[in-house]
């Protein structure tokens, strides 16, 4: 190096810095470079909207390919508008996946000691990470789930039906709100357990895994536990025609978002006891 | 200005840090001593509030790290293990820790220039040898034009022309006024740059001083004789109650006399010299000798044949 970037390395020689202080839109501003400059954040967010799009209307036209053959059974619980969003089910699990990955990817690579060097108060990283996740799953996924209702409706031709069809727009926006909701319960969730092994196969147990089991406890406990899930909560929240077991659509949305409300509770006080 | 008070860090029930009581000054490079495991690291990362003291107080100009509005120009920091993301590039890195600060964009390219990693900058961070990664860090370091700058085993992985910049930065730093706080685990690179020295072993304080009294603490002298007679003149010199070592048959090592006294001990003794050098003891022996006892992780060799 030349004598000549040393003395520009010298603060005397160079311009004073602008240095401002932290704030939370500081943050946000800085969580959004982060997010935007990480390749894997383009590829999972493509793949949770052909998720809820794709799959949407493979069943919905493969639905209306088949519809002579249908058992009566079948027929008699067939909804289009939830067929059409049935790709809500492999979206929750990118949206999961990056959502803890947002956060467990900075403590693997060691990244959140640079993180929380800027900002040492580190709970407006939480609030940043987890509003900014919020706002471009929602928008996302909103976009993928009128896409996917729209195209699930000219697959179904004859037997689909219209946004203007009841309970159609709570199911399209309740489907974007749930796939939101699951994306903050993870960033949380990221914060709470910091290793992306565990903070997934935390996630998946309790979409996936927890309301299979439930199906096996005592038949009389089940009504106080199957529906209070986060996946059965949500489903009460947005689909068309949820099953007899659920809750209403607001009482499963309270419960939905008391489940956020308490992981990323549970995120902050763990966050400031904590070593980084 | 960092003040540290009774500073003890337990992890479990292994003390990594015991009860440090120490000031860093503005205006000199202060190095930070000790062998691997002494507990520096932690202590630099109690400074920065990334783990909380389990006792003691630790401040930056005043105040805790957590509490400064711009923590990032009140301390730039490059901690020893890698604080970056792989997947990221060294300049989008860079942008991001600049954002929460509001700092502009072209100081992010001017501190990539200052260290040299233009040509890398746009490249994912997780290629980077050692080298570039310590660039890397020395440039968030100085992102934001810190008042105090913690840098551990900065010279890490650098070739001696980094190693000269490094050194020439840290002194232009603190001849402007500006605190800085430097770790090593060798005495020769603190000794080319620090003007104060704080030891530490096994997370105790062992010596707070300026280096040129260190320096002069550690050199206790030595002659080196040889002759054909060393035996015989080893053990006069023994009675006379110095320290005699001997290497070889023909060869002995005497602490504490000048080479001019055993030349003339030999002399009345009539005992024929072949060898006088006198030879100092160098400071990393004498930082050795200081930490002996303070080491936690000893390599098993078998120490030379030395008989008195």
């Amino acid at each position: 190096m030349s004598t000549t970037t040393v003395e520009r390395a010298h603060p005397a020689a160079a311009p004073a810095v602008q240095v401002q202080p932290v704030t939370q839109v500081r943050v946000l501003t800085s969580e959004w470079i982060k997010l935007r400059s990480l390749r894997s954040t383009g590829f999972t967010l493509l793949a949770a909207v052909a998720a809820m799009t794709g799959i949407g209307w493979i069943i919905s036209s493969a639905t209306a390919a088949r519809w002579s053959r249908m058992p009566p059974g079948r027929l008699a619980e067939f909804n289009p508008i939830d067929t059409s969003l049935a790709g809500f089910h492999l979206a929750q699990l990118a949206v999961g996946v990056l959502g803890v990955l947002l956060v467990t990817g900075e403590y693997a690579t060691g990244m959140i000691r640079a993180t929380f060097g800027a900002v040492p108060r580190r709970l407006p990283v939480l609030w940043a990470k987890t509003a900014l996740y919020a706002v471009v799953t929602f928008v996302l996924m909103l976009l993928a789930a009128l896409a996917a209702f729209y195209g699930g409706q000219s697959f179904l031709g004859e037997h689909g039906t219209t946004l203007s069809a009841d309970g159609a727009v709570r199911a399209v926006i309740g489907a974007a709100g749930y796939l939101t909701l699951i994306g903050m319960f993870a960033v949380a969730l990221g914060f709470i357990i910091r290793s992306t092994a565990g903070g997934i196969a935390t996630l998946f147990g309790l979409l996936l895994v927890a309301p299979g089991l439930g199906e096996l406890l005592p038949s009389d406990w089940q009504p106080h536990i199957l529906p209070y899930l986060p996946s059965n909560a949500g489903e009460a929240m947005f689909a068309a025609h949820p099953d007899a077991a659920a809750l209403s659509p607001g009482a499963g949305l309270a419960v939905l978002v008391t489940w956020v409300v308490v992981a990323l509770a549970s995120a902050a006080v763990l966050l400031n006891r904590r070593d980084a | 200005m960092i003040e540290a008070r009774n500073l003890t860090k337990r992890y479990g029930d292994k003390t990594a840090v015991d009860d440090l009581t120490f000031t860093v000054r503005p205006g000199i490079v202060t190095g930070f001593l000790g062998p691997n495991g002494a507990g520096k690291s932690t202590t630099m990362r109690l400074i920065l509030g990334l783990d909380a003291p389990t006792s003691g107080t630790v401040t930056v100009a005043g105040k805790p790290y957590r509490e400064h509005p711009r923590p990032l120009h009140t301390v730039g920091a490059l901690l020893e293990a890698r604080a970056i993301h792989t997947s990221r590039s060294a300049y989008n890195h860079l942008r991001a820790l600049a954002a929460t600060h509001g700092i502009a964009r072209s100081r992010v390219d001017d501190v990539i220039e200052m260290v040299g990693l233009q040509d890398v900058a746009r490249k994912r961070a997780g290629g980077f040898s050692l080298g570039m990664g310590q660039r890397l860090g020395i440039a968030s370091a100085l992102l934001a034009d810190p008042e105090t700058l913690i840098l551990d085993e900065p010279v890490n992985g650098l070739d001696p022309e980094g190693i000269r910049w490094i050194r020439d930065l840290l002194k232009g730093l603190a001849a402007d006024g500006h605190t800085v706080f430097v770790s090593s685990h060798l005495m020769s690179e603190m000794a080319l740059t620090a003007e104060h020295v704080i030891v530490v072993g096994r997370g105790r304080l062992i010596a707070d001083m300026p280096m040129a009294q260190l320096i002069a603490g550690a050199s206790t002298d030595t002659v080196v004789v040889t002759s054909p007679d060393a035996a015989a003149l080893g053990r006069a010199l023994a009675a006379d109650g110095v320290t005699v070592t001997s290497t070889d048959a023909t060869t002995i090592e005497v602490a504490g006399l000048t080479a001019a006294h055993v030349g003339d001990r030999a002399r009345d003794l009539r005992i024929s010299i072949h060898g006088l050098a006198p030879k100092r003891a160098s400071l990393e022996e004498a930082f050795m000798e200081m930490t002996r006892d303070e080491i936690e992780y000893h390599a098993e060799t078998p120490t030379a044949g030395r008989a008195a």
